[in-house]
């Protein structure tokens, strides 16, 4: 065999062997593929039989909700008025009353009220049927307003934070009492002694408004100037007395306070005790004597 | 015996090749595609699964209804003790 034949044989070989090599290689990845596909049309006809029924299923959900806006829309309109209600829906979802009430085409030309997050309005007839409502009254649960404090609370947070937080900085009520920025004189006191730092010590701080006095003389007391004070006071020295000055007692005998200590109220007072060994009515008990009683004893 | 010659050279030279290039053209583009496949069938089986839940849309069906029955409630009783806003 002639070399040139041997070199043809050699070459019709190596292209079977590559077809042999490339065609079986393609043969399993086209197999592979078949299988991938077996797999992604199971799934796929999963998801159609499960997807079947969710048209109709969301289709009634919808109309529901539908039929729900619609009832809401409608009570709130109609409750509220148009304009406030757009004002609302504003207040509480900024800019959606661009968009209007679906089923009132006029709101979209009604321009919204400013109405923040506390409807009055609302929050008047809620408070009203709190009180007034049968069904507040015959609730389980107790009255609508079952805790008026909280509730007056909860009602306080919505507004802003001002003054419910109570800052530090916050202007603090007038202050009283020796330590007050203004001082008055003592021009004026009625009865009883001036308090010294003592009796200020023992009694407290309350003890120290009595001796700044009540009525300066500069802001027309009873003892400012003549030209001060109206032509006929109605109180004069006379009638509203005067201290003493002094810490004797007005009486030669004084005040014994030792007389409190002794004092029986079984003997000093209540009701006339009846007869000997007569059992007392639970009635009289407690009852004081009558005052013509009382008058015609002494 | 030359033209044996020339037939051996443009059967090695020119046929072979282009056989080898066209038959690795077409292996390459099934085994590109294989991946492609699996993923779609993972996809499908993952959305298939995720459907699993589509059952309790009949729950929420019922639950929506029953909703939109007592916010009626409501509002008509709303509707009977609330006064209606005053014409202006």
């Amino acid at each position: 065999m002639p070399a040139a034949g041997v070199v043809l044989i050699i070459a019709v070989l190596l292209i079977v062997l590559a077809l042999v090599y490339y065609l079986v290689s393609t043969i399993f990845a086209l197999r592979q593929i078949t299988s991938g596909l077996d797999e992604a049309i199971t799934g796929v006809g999963g998801i159609i039989e499960k997807s079947a029924p969710v048209a109709d299923v969301v289709k009634d959900i919808n109309a529901n909700l539908d039929a729900g806006v619609d009832l809401l829309e409608g009570l709130l309109v109609k409750k509220a008025g148009l304009v406030d209600s757009v004002g609302r829906v504003e207040g509480l979802y900024p800019g959606a009353a661009a968009e209007g009430l679906r089923n009132f085409p006029d709101s979209k030309t009604v321009k919204p009220p400013r109405i923040s997050e506390v409807y009055t309005k609302g929050t008047l007839t809620l408070a009203r049927l709190g009180r007034e409502a049968p069904i507040a009254v015959a609730s389980p649960a107790g009255p609508v307003l079952r805790n008026v404090e909280g509730g007056s609370l909860d009602a306080r947070s919505l507004y802003p934070e001002a003054r419910q937080t109570r800052p530090e900085k916050l202007a603090r009520s007038p202050i009283i009492g020796t330590g007050a920025p203004v001082q008055y004189p003592p021009s004026e006191q009625r009865g009883g002694t001036t308090p010294d730092e003592a009796e200020i010590r023992e009694k407290g701080e309350w003890a120290e408004t009595a001796a700044e006095g009540i009525v300066p003389a500069e802001l027309g007391g009873s003892d400012a100037p003549p030209d001060m004070l109206a032509d006929d006071p109605q109180l004069g020295s006379s009638a509203l007395g005067e201290t003493t000055g002094s810490d004797e007692p007005a009486t030669e005998s004084g005040i014994d306070p030792s007389g409190g200590d002794e004092a029986d109220a079984t003997s000093d007072g209540g009701p006339e005790s009846p007869e000997e060994g007569v059992e007392p009515d639970l009635k009289d008990a407690g009852s004081p004597p009558r005052q013509v009683d009382t008058d015609d004893r002494s | 015996m030359t033209l044996w010659w020339i037939g051996d050279v443009l059967l090695i030279v020119v046929v072979l090749p282009v056989v080898v290039y066209l038959l690795k053209g077409v292996l390459d583009a099934a085994r590109s595609i294989v991946p492609s496949v699996d993923r779609i069938a993972a996809a499908a089986q993952a959305g298939s699964r995720d459907l699993d839940a589509v059952p309790l849309l009949l729950t929420t069906q019922a639950q929506v209804k029953q909703t939109v029955e007592v916010v009626a409630g409501y509002g008509g009783s709303l509707d009977v003790i609330v006064d209606d806003a005053e014409e202006e």
